[in-house]
């Protein structure tokens, strides 16, 4: 780990100024379960790490109008404490399968979703593409644990959060802070002017073509400060995720849903895979499907198999279509209840 | 009258042999008082790391090392690779920096000037295809990644084969996996004037001392090494390596101490690993399920050497009259092997027992009574076959067995038992030990032995108590320095025997002796005298305390030299058996493994602990289950790099995936009378075989290499398919 200096904001304003010095390579710290081991590795060596723990409102979960708001410094273990999110079960079915009290206890949401992805060549020093000599290691090389969707370019990675497809089967937007901009929402905090601006969770990853465009729309200066999710009634929700290990382990894949089921019949669905993709991959053909149609082992089944239809496999990770497959498949029946374990 | 002879008392006759009894030093470690080297810190220490090769196979073609020098906090720097060397393999030391500070040293690292020129690498052991190509094109340049390792053949294994009644051909095998010990390698070394003292992370504390000589430049009687206590080794620290030679160095050049401890990354990259083993075979048997032939081709490597599991355990314990087998090396740019607990046992266990149970299959034979069948090939029949009842029982295999893939129930999930046995030798190592019995009865033993963690300190204690009849707290054990008597390296499960062996019987002629002296003072017949409760007994009349006896022997104590144990004293023995029972559930949507349940029956001859002979037991299935469900250094063909050389990516189970184990100790009168046998390898042997018996059994396909990832399950399930 490179030498560094360590700030320590109190307010999203001074949060902004540290981070936003012209020269200045800057880090945000939230849990630091990850950026640890970036540093550590030289993965990120920035000369500045400016540690947000310091900031009062970004612990705070509130109910607003339409929903609720959730701090971005929110730890797994106080998420699953807080009565406010009683009604979101996909999120807790996430905390579940983050086996490790010590990163239930440290990491946060906001942590999680900015997580770095965990491509082994991306974490041997290859960068986010896993490129050598313009070759694409993840390509040709060993890509057991590498994206089955979303493939086709440069970016061979899976997005690493384990909140983000709940989260966006939730509906959930996200909101940015940086630097005050002429035409972007402003917002006065301790005598300093910040933008800020609420982004759909969706909008916030890209699949880079480059090294240089990182993961997430996120530009230098700026971090995800809050998330804000929909009312809870009437959605059932549920996340499965396929662990080798029952011990602290990233899942194979994963698939977070929300249901809107009446009078026995899906009303709305929301389905989203992870794990499997640069970017947390919705399945818009399976929701479809689904609506208007009973939840059972059978059409779970069919719902699933559409929403691998169009996976591409790579040349070691052809087992992952089947493994999301299934998770689509036991998400859908846990959400209603009717997974038998 | 009390027999004087050499030897340990009737089963059920020690008061403390053979009992359960807790660690003496269980306290220390457990609240963080025991120093480990990794521990060992004092004021002014200068820290040092390692630069090493990202590259499989590459020629260093620049390398310099001022800016470095001139790094802050950096105090010396040594160059352990020269320009134009060849490197073979990734983690290949290059440059060590001591530094005032951890820090500084990484600065210093990054300050040094290299540059390293590809050469093509080959680091994929199970590609035998691919290194006999590779030969082939080098046609002519000195390029040989393949090696025969010969041959052995006895009968006719085509005729036995023709004659068959079911012949089963199968491809099997293991992935490599490094050691992954607790404590990384490394040392702490400080300079004395000529003399040179060493905290070594080693098991092997008597044998370390010599291998500084030539390098470091020192004499042997000035090099003092310790390690009080050692975060497991489990075969691979019995060597003072080249970063330990660095680490003297780098304290001669300093004048000051210094800790070099390899990061996690190079432990797993140079320090050691177990080799992969795969297998083709074709084995037959007759109509009733009795084993008439094996022929096999395996392969592997055990990195640049391309060594491989041995012909010698091939095929494992069951060794049919007519059979053949043909061993392959392949050298590999990995770094080269070390003794893995039990080397080359687990995987020849794994590729030739997985063998037999598809046989079974293939003959409609319950798995349990096809091995039993067929233990006339073993050479241990009569330990095998009362293990594997008992197991039976432990298993409930009758009630759980089912075809395979037959298993009730339509859920995803599906159930299964698997059975595999294994033997080891165990003999005793050579150790030497120093006895002083003080005029207060204080006892103390003396041995340049080591504790792997195994418990060495607490059996030694238990014996000298146990002769003496004495409590554990009246026992002082002082082990793990090259000062103390001369003791063998704790490799192949030889301290327990090599130790308790010396102790025992220079205890029982101390004993003797102050027994004499208690005769002489109380006029009884010292040959009716006993030791026990802290008192000498003649029949049921206590005579006197064992602090009066003590005193008898004067202010100078008695002190007896022990030499290493021999064959014909009846302490100890060699070669056990042991079986395992696995039962599985897998879900064959996921390709995810749970063990539900591990049996484990082992012989051991004489227990002297059974609560520490246990957790050998439990911590042997317990890495059984690790390289059988997820441990494997995984080798990118395309950079030649261990790409999963963290702990991250490096999968290993935890508390959640180890199921519910069993131990049984198989240890009738015959067995006991052998005396005290090595414990430590055997359970961790058979354990892989017995799980992927029990998978097959459970999903109807043999899911051919171990571990047994979500993504060879579906494979397997998927190729089954068509």
């Amino acid at each position: 780990m490179k030498p560094f200096e360590y700030t320590r904001p109190t307010t999203e304003a001074e949060a902004v100024e540290f981070l936003g010095e012209t020269g200045v390579q800057t880090a945000i710290l939230a849990g630091g379960t990850d950026l640890t081991s970036l540093m550590r590795a030289e993965l990120a060596s920035p000369s500045r790490v400016v540690d947000l723990k310091q900031i009062p409102s970004l612990y705070q979960v509130t109910r607003s109008e339409d929903g609720i708001q959730i701090g971005a410094l929110v730890t797994l273990a106080d998420l699953v404490k807080n009565p406010l999110l009683d009604g979101y079960r996909s999120l807790f079915d996430v905390v579940d399968g983050v086996r490790s009290i010590q990163v239930q206890g440290s990491g946060t949401i906001g942590g999680d979703l900015c997580h770095l992805p965990n491509c082994w060549y991306f974490r041997n020093g290859y960068g986010l593409l896993g490129q050598e000599n313009g070759v694409s290691l993840p390509e040709t090389g060993d890509n057991r644990y590498h994206a089955i969707f979303g493939n086709e370019g440069a970016a061979k990675f899976v997005n690493a959060s384990r909140f983000a497809p709940a989260l966006m089967a939730w509906g959930t937007k996200v909101r940015i802070v940086g630097p005050a901009t002429k035409t972007g929402s402003r917002e006065r905090s301790s005598g300093l002017t910040v933008g800020a601006e609420w982004i759909p969770l969706e909008y916030f990853y890209v699949t880079p073509k480059t090294d240089r465009q990182g993961n997430t729309i996120l530009k230098p200066g700026h971090f995800v400060s809050h998330i804000w999710l929909p009312d809870a009634n009437q959605i059932s929700s549920a996340t499965y995720e396929v662990l080798q290990m029952e011990g602290l382990d990233w899942p194979l894949a994963t698939a977070s849903v929300c249901l809107n089921v009446e009078a026995g019949l899906v009303h709305d669905a929301s389905i989203v895979m992870g794990h499997v993709a640069p970017i947390p991959w919705v399945t818009e053909d399976a929701s479809r499907w689904l609506i208007g149609r009973p939840l059972n082992e059978e059409t779970a089944s069919f719902a699933a198999d559409i929403a691998v239809s169009s996976a591409r496999p790579l040349s070691m990770n052809e087992y992952k279509v089947q493994i999301v497959r299934t998770a689509v498949k036991r998400a859908l029946l846990k959400a209603i209840g009717q997974l038998n374990p | 009258m009390v027999e004087r002879k050499v030897g340990w008392e009737p089963q059920g006759s020690h008061a403390l042999i053979g009992g359960e009894i807790q660690r003496v030093d269980g306290k220390v470690k457990a609240s963080g008082q025991a120093k480990y080297t990794n521990d060992i810190n004092p004021p002014g220490t200068l820290f040092a790391k390692l630069l090493t090769a990202p590259h499989a196979h590459a020629k260093l073609v620049l390398l310099n090392i001022d800016k470095a020098k001139a790094v802050k906090g950096v105090k010396s720097v040594i160059v352990m690779a020269k320009l134009g060397d060849e490197i073979r393999y990734e983690g290949w030391p290059i440059v060590a920096i001591a530094a005032e500070r951890p820090e500084f040293a990484e600065d210093g690292l990054r300050a040094i000037e290299f540059k390293f020129e590809s050469l093509p690498h080959f680091v994929d052991g199970l590609d035998l295809k691919g290194a006999v190509e590779a030969d082939l094109a080098a046609d002519g340049k000195p390029l040989k990644l393949t090696k025969s390792l010969g041959k052995s053949e006895q009968g006719d294994v085509e005729v036995a084969l023709k004659e068959a009644k079911h012949v089963h051909e199968g491809f099997y095998g293991v992935q490599t996996i490094t050691h992954m010990s607790m404590e990384p390698h490394g040392s702490h070394a400080a300079w004395d004037g000529d003399h040179l003292n060493v905290a070594l992370s080693t098991e092997n504390v008597s044998g370390t001392s010599g291998q500084y000589v030539q390098p470091v430049g020192v004499e042997a009687m000035n090099v003092n090494v310790r390690c009080d206590f050692l975060g497991s080794g489990f075969g691979s620290k019995s060597t003072v390596d080249v970063w330990d030679v660095a680490c003297a160095k780098l304290s001669k050049v300093t004048g000051k101490p210094v800790r070099l401890m390899l990061s996690r990354t190079t432990e797993m990259q140079i320090a050691g690993n177990r080799p992969s083993a795969f297998a083709e075979v074709t084995v037959g048997c007759d109509a009733e399920g009795n084993v008439t032939a094996w022929d096999s081709r395996h392969w592997g490597s055990n990195g640049l050497e391309g060594s491989i599991v041995g012909l010698d355990v091939t095929p494992y314990v069951f060794r049919p009259k007519n059979r053949k087998s043909i061993a392959t090396g392949i050298a590999t740019n990995c770094s080269p092997e070390r003794p893995w607990r039990a080397p080359h046992h687990p995987q020849a266990c794994a590729y030739t027992q997985t063998a037999l149970d598809d046989l079974a299959a293939k003959a409609g034979i319950d798995s349990l009574q096809f091995f039993t069948k067929n233990l006339n090939l073993t050479s241990l029949p009569h330990i095998y076959e009362p293990e594997l009842e008992i197991a039976a029982k432990l298993m409930d295999w009758k009630g759980k067995w089912h075809p395979r893939g037959k298993g009730a129930g339509n859920g995803p999930v599906k159930r299964g038992i698997g059975v595999a046995l294994h033997t080891w030798n165990g003999a005793a190592n050579q150790s030497n030990v120093t006895l002083k019995i003080h005029s207060d009865g204080s006892v103390e033993v003396v041995t340049g032995s080591q504790d792997v963690g195994t418990g060495t300190r607490t059996c030694i204690a238990q014996v000298a108590a146990d002769t003496f009849g004495v409590s554990m707290s009246a026992v002082k054990v002082s082990l793990g320095s090259n000062q103390f008597p001369k003791a063998g390296a704790s490799e192949g499960s030889s301290t327990i025997g090599g130790v308790t062996g010396p102790v025992r019987r220079t205890t029982q002629q101390a004993l003797w002796k102050i027994l004499d002296l208690v005769a002489i003072r109380h006029t009884v017949d010292g040959t009716t005298l006993a030791a026990r409760d802290g008192k000498v007994w003649s029949g049921d009349k206590e005579i006197c305390t064992w602090k009066q006896a003590a005193s008898l022997i004067g202010p100078m104590g008695l002190e007896l030299y022990g030499g290493p144990v021999t064959d014909d004293e009846g302490l100890t023995n060699h070669q056990v058996g042991g079986v395992q029972m696995a039962e599985v559930a897998v879900d064959t949507e996921t390709g995810v493994i749970r063990i539900v349940k591990m049996v484990a029956v082992q012989d051991a001859g004489m227990i002297v602990n059974r609560l520490l002979a246990r957790s050998q037991v439990y911590s042997g299935l317990i890495m059984g289950i690790a390289y059988s469900l997820c441990e494997e250094r995984i080798m990118d063909n395309k950079t030649g790099r261990f790409i999963n050389a963290n702990l991250n990516d490096y999968k290993l189970p935890r508390i959640g995936d180890i199921g519910d184990l069993v131990v049984e100790f198989y240890e009738p009168e015959s067995e006991y009378k052998r005396g005290v046998i090595g414990l430590s390898e055997p359970p961790v042997i058979s354990t892989g075989a017995a799980i992927s018996n029990a998978v097959a059994n459970a999903i109807g396909v043999r899911v051919p290499v171990l571990p047994l990832t979500p993504k060879r399950v579906l494979d397997a399930l998927k190729g089954a398919k068509g």
